[in-house]
């Protein structure tokens, strides 16, 4: 992973919350460097902090301590309105359950990150059916998520990742609420994406899924195992 | 721009989705609204008839009288009786002063019918005056001619009608030079009078107008009732010169004063009554109404507003994952809190354009069916719009502000 450009790096970073009276400390201390073209899976049990970590990661949440630099600027104090900047120009999502808008076509769900990057609508739309054939749903531009399967939603969803040409991908069990050969048709998308010099961090649980992966993080008890 | 109307497209899209909810919702907008316009355009419309009529009675002229026209508290009947009668001496007199161009005397009574041949007008007001009552109270001779200075002078029993009784009494023929008989005394028909129209529902061309002279005799002054001795003599108009309404009410305040011989410390024994006081007294009653029913439809807003409110905190909570998405691919708290904003602002502005439009047809309804006519202006539908807007604007600021802060880790988790 030398001779790389860093795009983000995390330092010592640590989360604790409060569930009820309690707090839980859900990362002690981590510290991550994401570079261009990386291919990481992180793993770890439930409860081992992996979620609170790609969430702070992708600037969805902020740590509690630790600083997170993003192109050497420390974002770790941004405010909402900058993180949410972040969110549009740098990263792209995948979710477990898709997450796309039920009542937008395929078309407008994938312009959807486009709508907050003072983009015109013409070009929103271009950019969007660029990407959408590109994925391989020409033929369900003007479909509803409820019109599509579990597949079709989730390459629209990896297509909305990528429609604002971001940095990072970020995905959180891509393939968990898919069958395994869908789920195998998503990973395939990511490796490819990755062969063309995206950059892909995932989270997963499958060890069949990280093993697409470069390199895998493993967290236990909110600490990266050696 | 283009944002803005992308924007609002997206809110109506989102009305589609909940189209009774969203009508329910704007129900208290519409009800609010509708009766702010319908109110407020027949009081406008209500307000320009008098004005109309009150003009057409016959602009700044002074009525000398022994009774006021708007009455403040208490009225000793018995000290009013008493005051002396106006004559048309004093008519001339107060035609002497430099501010006033002409007084003249005034009296009139009531006689129950005028008949000619099979024709009758009842109710007909006989009114003595002299020779310069026309141009005084802005009435014109159509046909036939005005008085002159002999027909006063000479007790000449001559006539001039209103147009109400020149068609009431003669429908198919010239009534110049015709004869008619009021309280049997035979009258030469010398003029009919152009229409007038009508004051608060009565006809101002239901009279005949005779020579003062003539009606003394044939009318004497009964001086039984307190009624009467209040309301059964002289009234003195008063014409005074343009722009000289002030002095002229000061001067012939200060003329009959003298007249009536009375001390620094009296009273005065007269009433000097001008059309503004009227009209002060009518616009008086119609912004009591006007603020009440702005109070009212300030309440209807209000609920109307709760209401949207309401169900933009329920949309808020049905759409959180949705919050959460857009938070997730970029929007910022501003945006969400734009988006929210735009909902309720247009939705309660669609309220308010419902409510304009229901208001107008209601004012335009009761125009046709009833004598009530209605004058919608531009204002009234600023107002509505304005009302509605700020409507949308103050109870979506909390629903909105809601949406925009919430944390997007938890909007995303929400099912």
């Amino acid at each position: 992973m030398k001779n790389k450009k860093l795009i983000s790096r995390a330092l010592n970073i640590s989360k604790t919350y409060w569930r009820g009276k309690v707090a839980v400390e859900a990362l002690r201390g981590v510290s991550i460097d994401i570079c261009q073209n990386d291919y990481v899976s992180i793993m770890g049990a439930s409860g081992s902090g992996k979620s609170t970590l790609i969430h702070i990661l992708s600037c969805l949440d902020t740590a509690t301590a630790g600083d997170y630099y993003l192109d050497d600027t420390i974002i770790s104090r941004y405010t909402d309105e900058e993180l949410a900047r972040v969110r549009n120009r740098y990263f792209g999502f995948v979710f477990q359950n898709f997450s796309l808008l039920p009542r937008l076509t395929a078309l407008e769900n994938v312009a959807l990150p486009l709508n907050y990057a003072r983009v015109s609508k013409h070009e929103q739309l271009d950019r969007a059916r660029e990407i959408l054939a590109k994925i391989g749903l020409e033929d369900r531009m003007q479909h509803r998520p409820n019109e599509m399967s579990g597949g079709e939603c989730q390459r629209v969803a990896i297509a909305r990742a990528l429609v604002n040409r971001p940095q990072v991908i970020f995905a959180d069990e891509p393939t968990g609420n898919l069958d395994s050969r869908t789920g195998a048709e998503i990973m395939e998308i990511l490796d490819g994406l990755v062969a063309e010099g995206n950059t892909v961090v995932m989270v997963t649980h499958d060890q069949n899924v990280a093993a697409h992966a470069r390199a895998i993080v493993r967290l236990k008890d909110g600490l990266i195992e050696k | 721009m283009n944002d803005l109307i992308n924007r609002i497209s997206q809110s109506f899209q989102t009305f589609r989705s909940h189209r009774l909810r969203s009508f329910l919702t704007t129900l208290g907008i519409i009800i609010g609204v509708t009766t702010v316009i319908a109110v407020l355009s027949l009081i406008e419309g209500l307000n320009r008839s008098v004005a109309r009529q009150i003009q057409n009675l016959g602009s700044d002229l002074i009525y000398l009288q022994k009774f006021t026209w708007v009455q403040t508290g208490h009225q000793n009947y018995e000290k009013l009786a008493q005051r002396p009668d106006l004559l048309p001496e004093d008519a001339d007199a107060i035609s002497r002063l430099p501010s006033v161009e002409i007084a003249i005397p005034e009296i009139s009574s009531r006689v129950a019918g005028i008949k000619f041949k099979e024709h009758e007008v009842s109710n007909v007001t006989v009114t003595g005056s002299d020779e310069n009552y026309s141009w005084v109270n802005n009435h014109v001779v159509e046909s036939g001619r005005d008085f002159s200075r002999e027909d006063v002078l000479h007790r000449r029993k001559v006539g001039i009608i209103g147009s109400y009784v020149a068609v009431g009494l003669f429908p198919d023929e010239s009534p110049v030079g015709r004869e008619i008989y009021i309280r049997d005394n035979r009258f030469r028909i010398i003029g009919v009078f152009k229409e007038k129209g009508q004051f608060l529902g009565q006809s101002l061309d239901n009279f005949v107008l005779i020579p003062y002279t003539v009606f003394e005799r044939i009318f004497p002054r009964s001086r039984e009732s307190v009624f009467a001795r209040i309301y059964g003599g002289y009234s003195i108009n008063i014409k005074p010169k343009a722009g000289n309404i002030e002095r002229a009410l000061d001067d012939v305040r200060e003329l009959m004063r003298r007249r009536h011989g009375l001390s620094l410390d009296q009273e005065d024994d007269f009433e000097l009554n001008t059309q503004q006081v009227l009209m002060d007294l009518y616009k008086n009653i119609t912004n009591v109404g006007f603020i009440a029913i702005v109070a009212i439809a300030l309440i209807s807003l209000i609920v109307g507003g709760i209401g949207i409110m309401n169900i933009m905190l329920v949309s808020v909570a049905e759409r959180t994952r949705e919050i959460g998405i857009r938070k997730a691919v970029g929007a910022s708290n501003r945006n969400i809190m734009t988006q929210f904003l735009i909902e309720s602002i247009v939705l309660s502005l669609i309220g308010g354009i419902i409510g304009i439009v229901i208001g107008m047809s209601l004012a335009a309804l009761i125009s046709v069916l009833s004598p009530l006519k209605a004058a919608v202006s531009l204002w009234m539908i600023a107002l509505g719009f304005g009302f509605s807007a700020s409507v949308g604007i103050f109870f979506g600021i909390y629903p909105a502000r809601k949406a925009a802060m919430l944390n997007p880790i938890e909007a995303l988790r929400y099912e």
